[in-house]
């Protein structure tokens, strides 16, 4: 059995630059050893799922409508909708992989953390209240607002039915071992829990419930990680250099932990990861989503600005509950033992980062034991649980309207499909997805699903980042355009991710990768953009002529949120 | 294109309304740009700046730069929501009324 440590040791090895994205799914992929069945964890989970199948049972009734079915009815306040956001973002891969990385690296974890949060600012500065004034529940509305709904509504529903398969299998891969782990259940059993919950919440609540599943999950997951951060500090007397010093002595790296470490050594792969990271996060279609939930531009804003400062927030905690593990786990108890690795290290010597119990995803579990006993451990065990359930319901839902709203009503009813039938399809497609993720997750149980995430993340910045920006910016963009530069940036970022050494080496087990990079963002961006702007100006068709000139009107719009959707009546 | 919207077409506001808006969130854009990919490219060139200890303790330099990073992303989204949703929001207000 190898374990996690090492495949991201030996991957960081191996391609030289890792790309975070990368490191931090495989965090929840790798090989891990199933626990002690663990009581006071699943009492409280159940406890979690029995508020939020109340919740959803509640939100059942107050579902009618398409809007209420997708967009809670357009009456989540701005408040609410940036703990949703945070909840639908924050993964347990975020919390446990960051964690676990900054016990292993220490500086390392504080670069991905940075990475992830930096699209936010770009997301409200260029999309939100524009996509807010001019959509109804998917971001394909915005895409295709003043073009062929076709074409460019089934290029959008590719690329969100991409993105989003890809985030769910690495979510359901993470999900199985990670329940291995926490809870000593059997990874079908963890894997058919979840998918079989996440089609109750999203069927029955739609957005409704899916937006009150993520509020609370993300304030468990705050209010649990600030416990442990506050704890861990209290111990040294909130002085931040008296932590760090104590962790550099006992850390087997020492004072390196301090500095930047081999994660990103190579330029192109740096900048590559951050331009996919923050333009990934502008097109990933769960959380475009959520900007339908609110009644105007003003709430959207909002929403974006309380998310940022959650999920800024939480990431200052996992890095330095990071530190917290390397001061728990890696130093003695009272007694002299040390209860969180599989040996104590002889005499003299500093214990090896790899001995934790479980692999370093267990850093912040264990962590949460050492500060908080056994009670706490079983809270911080259910949040873990909570939180895939909240991201994978998000993720369920836009699946469901990538084909109900946009394939089903748009392109194959062409707009004749009534309220009723477009729900209906989208509980069935919810239900196919959940089936479909489970059998995926079985599937890849024993496979590498670590590129996937950052698949995601590389294809919703490379077709539905550019389509949505260039749609709502430039009045020259035409159907040819959109649906050739968008084709064009989810195949190449398919196929550079397939030749790069994440895959064609670690996963197919080549010598030598054809693509040097893992992460193509910095081309395949670059180059959608460029294709959209190319096949747009030399396109002289006479509907190229309409569409340009529809867009002022789509313009005023955006900009006044004049005819705007409102919130609905009750 | 309708009534309400060729009124505010040749509204002089909408023109600063829009002018001004976007003039912000570029800048802002801009700005987060800079700081992120210059936090990357110290990360990528210049990490013996980012591991030197800030005086006689064990903390770096790339622990408050990091966090800077980190806080600067939210400062920019409260400055931007705090000038759209007051100042921008209320001349677009006026945008609407007079369209009618």
């Amino acid at each position: 059995m190898r374990a996690v440590t090492t495949r991201i040791a030996a991957a960081t090895a191996a391609a030289g630059a890792l790309v975070p994205v990368t490191a931090f799914a495989d965090a929840l992929s790798g090989n891990v050893q199933k626990q002690a069945t663990n009581w006071e964890a699943i009492i409280m989970f159940l406890a979690f799922v029995l508020l939020t199948l109340g919740i959803t049972f509640w939100a059942a009734r107050r579902t009618k409508s398409a809007k209420d079915f997708y967009a809670a009815g357009g009456g989540i306040t701005g408040f609410q909708n940036g703990l949703a956001i945070a909840g639908d973002y924050m993964s347990a891969a975020s919390f446990l992989g960051i964690a676990g990385l900054v016990y292993t690296s220490g500086f390392d974890g504080l670069i991905y953390s940075v990475g992830w949060l930096v699209g936010w600012p770009i997301v409200l500065f260029l999309i939100a209240e524009r996509l807010r004034n001019l959509g109804k529940y998917t971001f394909a509305d915005v895409a295709s607002y003043r073009f062929q709904q076709t074409p460019i509504r089934s290029l959008s529903a590719c690329g969100s039915l991409a993105t989003v398969t890809f985030y769910l299998i690495a979510q359901m891969v993470g999900a199985g071992k990670l329940i291995q782990l926490l809870f000593g259940l059997d990874y079908l059993v963890a894997v058919i829990l979840v998918g079989v919950l996440m089609i109750g919440y999203v069927t029955f609540g739609g957005m409704l419930a899916t937006t009150w599943v993520q509020i609370i999950k993300a304030v468990m997951l705050l209010s649990g990680a600030s416990f442990m951060a506050f704890m861990i500090l209290a111990k040294f007397g909130f002085s931040p250099e008296a932590m760090f010093k104590a962790a550099v002595e006992l850390h087997p790296k020492g004072l390196a932990i301090m500095s930047p470490g081999a994660l990103v050594s190579d330029p192109v792969s740096a900048i590559s990861l951050g331009m996919a990271l923050m333009f990934g996060t502008a097109g990933l279609p769960h959380i475009l989503m959520r900007f339908f939930t609110v009644s105007d531009a003003k709430e959207a804003r909002k929403s974006v600005f309380y998310a940022t400062g959650f999920i800024g927030y939480f990431y200052i905690l996992t890095f330095i509950i990071g530190f917290g593990a390397i001061l728990m786990i890696l130093a003695p108890d009272a007694t002299g033992a040390y209860p969180f690795l599989t040996a104590a290290p002889a005499a003299g010597a500093k214990a090896a980062v790899t001995a934790i119990i479980g692999g370093t995803n267990m850093a912040a579990i264990h962590t949460a034991n050492a500060v908080g006993g056994s009670l706490f451990y079983g809270f911080i065990s259910a949040v873990a649980f909570a939180t895939i359930l909240a991201v994978v319901a998000g993720l369920t839902l836009a699946g469901a309207s990538a084909v109900s709203h946009d394939l089903y009503a748009s392109v194959f009813a062409k707009g004749r499909a009534t309220e009723r039938d477009e729900i209906r399809v989208s509980k069935i497609t919810t239900v196919v997805i959940g089936i479909v993720s489970i059998i995926l997750g079985v599937a890849f149980e024993n496979q590498n699903v670590a590129f996937m995430v950052g698949l995601a993340f590389v294809i919703a910045a490379s077709a539905n980042f550019p389509i949505l920006l260039m749609s709502m910016f430039w009045g020259k963009m035409t159907t040819r355009g959109a649906v050739l530069g968008g084709a064009l940036g989810l195949i190449s970022a398919i196929v550079l991710l397939i030749l790069g050494p994440t895959v064609w080496k670690a996963v197919l087990g080549h010598p030598e990768a054809i693509f040097p990079y893992d992460n193509p963002g910095v081309f395949t961006i670059p180059l959608s953009f460029l294709a959209i702007w190319f096949f747009s100006i030399t396109d002289n068709s006479e509907t190229a002529k309409n569409e340009r000139r529809a867009f002022e009107a789509q313009y005023i719009r955006s900009q006044t949120g004049l005819g705007a959707e409102g919130a609905s009546a009750h | 294109m309708s009534q309400s919207a060729q009124r505010i077409v040749n509204n002089p506001k909408f023109q600063e309304l829009v002018a001004k808006r976007s003039a912000f969130a570029w800048t802002l854009s801009i700005a987060m740009l800079v700081i992120y990919f210059g936090f990357i490219l110290l990360v990528a060139f210049g990490k013996g700046f980012l591991g030197t200890p800030i005086g006689s303790g064990v903390t770096t330099w790339g622990i408050p730069i990091g966090v800077f990073t980190i806080v600067s992303a939210f400062i920019l989204t409260g400055i931007y929501v705090n000038r759209a949703n007051g100042e921008f929001d209320e001349l677009n207000r006026q945008i609407l009324e007079e369209s009618k």
